[in-house]
């Protein structure tokens, strides 16, 4: 069962919708996932969708910050969307909106 | 002495798939009381960030129990406590510093002593080497 839930691949972005939950137990499929997808695309841009994403942890984090280095390693602009407030909560505490585009319809 | 309210125990093998478990366990526990949303969504990334850590660090080397133990005072004051057997933290000081991991595949983000810390009123963490680590997480709910 694939673990993100929709991706798109559209004018060079890459979308990718996140699961409902990301935790430590599903994080390393979800990951494996996305960077098989960044593999096939080769997008421009990456964007991560949080719209579906109820819940995050740290592991949460962790994915967040290790597609952000390769996205930077492969010169690709990388983008979060939609985080929900205690998503946000988590990325604000780490620092991450400062050196991550973070974007909420 | 506070009057306690409701406690429960649980005790559950260090598999991943037991993180959700805990937080469904401490979610039923407090779900009759008033608990504001925020509050929920706090307690529910400490008990994860806890048990994640009991699988992935105490544990690493050997699978073993974690006991997740949750009180309930009648002042509303929420006290869980996680413990594990396991390794141990080896140096407490580094452990708890922002983005510190062992981690050498660079896929854990060191941040989760911090959230636990930052997301509870009262965190308390006591490890010892070969024995294993409890942490106290307080937070006081809504009445």
């Amino acid at each position: 069962m694939n673990m993100v839930l929709c991706k798109s691949f559209e004018d060079k972005v890459l979308t990718v919708r996140l699961p409902k939950e990301i935790d430590h137990h599903c994080a390393s499929k979800v990951r494996e996932e996305i960077d098989a997808l960044v593999r096939e695309a080769k997008p421009q841009r990456l964007c991560l969708d949080l719209t579906a994403t109820e819940f995050m942890d740290s592991s949460g984090l962790g994915l967040i910050l290790g597609r952000a280095r390769i996205a930077k390693e492969n010169n690709i602009e990388y983008e979060l969307k939609n985080p929900n407030s205690s998503t946000r909560k988590i990325l604000f505490l780490a620092g991450v909106d400062k050196i991550i585009k973070v974007t909420t319809l | 002495m506070k009057k306690i309210k409701n406690a429960i125990k649980a005790q559950f093998p260090s598999i991943s798939e037991n993180e959700a478990l805990s937080r469904m366990i401490i979610m039923g526990f407090i779900s009759r009381t008033n608990v504001t949303a925020e509050d929920m969504a706090d307690i529910k990334t400490m008990v994860s960030e806890a048990v994640t850590n009991c699988i992935v660090h105490a544990y690493k080397d050997s699978p073993g129990k974690i006991t997740m133990e949750a009180k309930l005072f009648e002042d509303m004051e929420l006290v869980i406590r996680i413990k594990d057997t396991g390794c141990g933290i080896e140096d407490m000081k580094k452990a708890m510093e922002p983005f510190y991991t062992t981690d050498a595949l660079g896929e854990r983000c060191g941040m989760g002593l911090c959230i636990m810390k930052s997301f509870s009123d009262k965190f308390s963490i006591k490890s010892t080497r070969g024995k294993g680590t409890t942490v106290t997480m307080r937070k006081l709910l809504a009445k």
